[in-house]
């Protein structure tokens, strides 16, 4: 049972990014885009990583994919926001997101109901991940962090709203 | 030991990685691009995770956590240069920023 609910996932998975490089609208990838990455969670559940796959909803669907949607939000300024807001939310493009949405949600029902650990594979719990994460990765960590530092700090110098050239006077 | 085989995981992880490269060679718009290159970190770290889940060990979820980590300060960096970009050029077309100063 394992096996088909992960083939149903990565199928999920599969159409779900090829729908995303196909749209023409950024608004209609980003939401098979979190739909693939929704699938590749429940992937990770199924694989028995049950901590990454928490991470990966949180983190990868949850906190990356606002970022997207923030700078799509800032880059549609101007008079014609508002008719291509009203062509974004037909309903007809909510329907395949919704049906692959749907097809996970059965899937985390079959794993809930038929006893939480529907045999997922050698499970590697939390409290395994912390003990090596803060022993012999401690560097790793820390390069991690730093990394982190180097991002914001990079992110908020270039997204200042005037960014002055050297020489040759001001570029707005 | 485990009800998943690992080559089908690795297949999966590949075809992810093709199609995020795909993405990336044929789209020209630049968030598109930068949505891409998620899926294709996104497949390196499904990798990972099937290699740590075959043979039982954390490893596999710490690299996740560090892909983790890498794609989050990527992500930031890379939509304040697009930002960046749309405010100097008013477009976000990868094709038209072929320019250089000098």
């Amino acid at each position: 049972m394992t096996l088909t609910l992960f083939y149903i996932a990565s199928a999920v998975a599969v159409f779900a990014t090829v729908m995303m490089i196909t749209r023409l609208n950024a608004v209609h990838g980003l939401l098979y885009l979190i739909l693939s990455l929704l699938a590749v969670g429940v992937l990770f559940f199924l694989l028995g990583a049950h901590f990454a796959a928490v991470l990966e909803v949180i983190i990868y669907a949850g906190a990356i994919m606002v970022l997207f949607v923030f700078v799509i939000m800032m880059l549609n300024q101007g008079q014609k926001t508002i008719e291509q807001e009203r062509i974004w939310l037909q309903p007809g493009m909510w329907i395949g997101p919704s049906l692959l949405a749907l097809i996970l949600f059965v899937e985390m029902l079959v794993i809930v109901i038929s006893g939480g650990s529907a045999e997922t594979g050698h499970v590697v719990n939390a409290k395994q991940v912390g003990i090596a994460l803060y022993g012999p990765y401690l560097l790793a960590v820390e390069l991690a962090s730093m990394l982190l530092l180097a991002g914001l700090v990079g992110a908020y110098h270039l997204a200042k709203p005037i960014l002055k050239t050297t020489k040759t006077g001001e570029r707005s | 030991m485990n009800g998943i085989p690992m080559e089908q995981g690795l297949l999966l992880s590949a075809a992810l990685f093709v199609l995020g490269l795909i993405g990336v060679l044929v789209r020209r718009n630049l968030i598109m691009i930068l949505m891409s290159l998620e899926v294709m970190l996104n497949a390196t770290g499904l990798a990972f995770i099937v290699a740590g889940s075959r043979w039982g060990e954390a490893d596999g979820q710490i690299m996740f956590l560090l892909i983790l980590t890498l794609a989050a300060a990527e992500v930031g960096v890379g939509l304040g240069l697009v930002l960046q970009i749309f405010r100097r050029f008013h477009t976000l077309d990868a094709d038209s920023l072929n320019g250089m100063k000098g």
